[in-house]
């Protein structure tokens, strides 16, 4: 009796398991779309949880500091207003400058913030949820970036929120180019497990002249991400596969390991 | 076992999937996140029927991978497989010992992480590996040994708060009471 209870119990959690395995792609999204939406009013709390101590301590700050930092601020935004209209007039003359020569016009970037609410749980993929989803006109391979670089790409979306594949997870690769005069290209992939502030720049040719300190940014190819997005800069580089071709680190700009906030970015 | 503490191990496994999703703490300093379901399991193994046990492992396998990108249901079979195994020899296990606990929680712990990778690569799914993945195997199997003792001292605890105490009748019966005459 005992035996048939241990056989019954085994066959019921497998065949639920390879059930669960076997079902397509879109239906496994809705289910995790529907278990995950379980998680949502403790994600809410725990939000809620940690602005607590924040805003207790913005409560303590005394007047004065408040007042110093608003002249800060307004001190700030007029520098901020007057680059802008240069900016602008740099924008207006280089437009002007592509359409004489018949180039393709730039579209600019529109970002969204977002607030990343959770982490993998599991150590071998590199993906956090951010508070944006289809709702908010967040669609798959969008890019996801901060003011010091690229983040990642947006891997799946579901209504109020979405998974982004960071730098260094196997299911996102990002084609890079080295700001140095042969412009040479590579792609980016994780640099060891544990530490989320590097990456390893692979497939540069064995001709590659690559210096610490250079700039790394998104090459443009691949579609993904558009050309230009700040990366990070080389910290050291190798000859590997006997000079055929080289391989680098790369300092990544963004701290993947503390992100609270990010920018979807829109095209 | 009762049925709030029953309760209590499939809330214990929703609070620590998202404890592992929400709070980067362990990550953040040592590189790697500890999975607290197989500590949970050796709880359930060892107090639990197989009922329960083959509950918890497809609960916990779906809360888990609805949170990450692993294969929706990947992570049930580890967890049970480890489970079931520890649940056969639960005769054998010193289960009120806090070493023993921290044994079987590290053993527990060691064995989920390289199952489900297993699995995932049988899979041929392309993973984050590397040196850099042993140190985080040996986070994983101490954080899992650690948590084990305090997982069952936290049940302890809500049985004996949560449970009626079994009342002892005293072998006095007032009908059969010798009086005694001056």
């Amino acid at each position: 009796m005992l035996k048939q209870k241990n056989f019954l119990a085994v066959g019921a959690v497998t065949l639920a398991a390879l059930l669960l395995l076997s079902l397509p792609q879109r239906v496994t999204a809705r289910l995790k779309l529907a278990v995950g939406s379980l998680f949502l009013p403790l994600s809410g709390l725990a939000g809620t949880a940690q602005q607590l101590p924040a805003d207790a301590a913005d409560q303590l700050l005394p007047r004065r500091e408040l007042l110093q930092e608003i002249r800060n601020l307004q001190q700030e935004i007029q520098a901020l207003k007057v680059q802008a209209l240069q900016n602008a007039s740099m924008a207006r003359e280089n437009e002007q400058l592509r359409s004489l020569i018949h180039w393709q016009q730039q579209a600019p970037w529109k970002i969204k913030l977002a607030n990343v609410v959770m982490r993998d749980p599991a150590n071998w993929w590199r993906t956090v949820e951010i508070d944006l989803g289809s709702r908010d006109g967040v669609t798959n391979n969008m890019p996801v970036l901060t003011a010091e670089g690229l983040v990642g790409r947006v891997a799946a979306v579901w209504p109020t929120h979405a998974q982004v594949a960071l730098i260094g997870d196997p299911n996102c690769r990002v084609s890079a180019e080295v700001e140095n005069p042969a412009h040479d290209l590579g792609v980016l992939y994780a640099d060891g497990t544990v530490d989320t502030t590097l990456a390893n720049l692979t497939d540069l040719s064995g001709t590659a002249v690559v210096k610490p300190g250079q700039e790394v940014k998104t090459s443009g190819l691949g579609e993904v991400f558009p050309k230009g997005i700040t990366i990070g800069r080389i910290v050291d580089s190798r000859s590997v596969e006997f000079g055929q071709s080289t391989e680098a680190r790369v300092k990544l700009g963004a701290n993947l390991g503390t992100l609270d906030q990010v920018g979807v970015l829109f095209r | 076992m009762s049925k709030p503490n029953t309760t209590l191990i499939y809330v214990a496994a929703y609070l620590a999937v998202f404890g592992q999703a929400a709070l980067p703490g362990a990550r953040h300093w040592l590189g790697a996140q500890v999975d607290l379901l197989p500590a949970l399991m050796v709880y359930t193994a060892l107090h639990a029927g197989l009922v329960n046990l083959s509950l918890l492992a497809v609960l916990g396998g779906v809360f888990i991978d609805s949170l990450s990108e692993n294969p929706f249901g990947i992570s049930i079979l580890p967890l049970f497989l480890v489970g079931y195994v520890i649940y056969q020899q639960r005769d054998l296990i010193l289960r009120d010992l806090p070493f023993a606990q921290f044994v079987m929680g590290a053993a527990a712990s060691a064995a989920v992480p390289p199952l489900t990778v297993l699995l995932l690569l049988t899979g041929g799914k392309p993973l984050l590996l590397g040196w850099g993945s042993l140190w985080q195997w040996a986070v994983m199997t101490a954080g899992g040994a650690a948590a084990t003792p305090l997982m069952f001292a936290g049940f302890r605890w809500f049985n004996h708060v949560f449970s009626y105490k079994i009342h002892s009748e005293s072998s006095f019966r007032p009908d059969r009471e010798i009086r005694r005459n001056r």
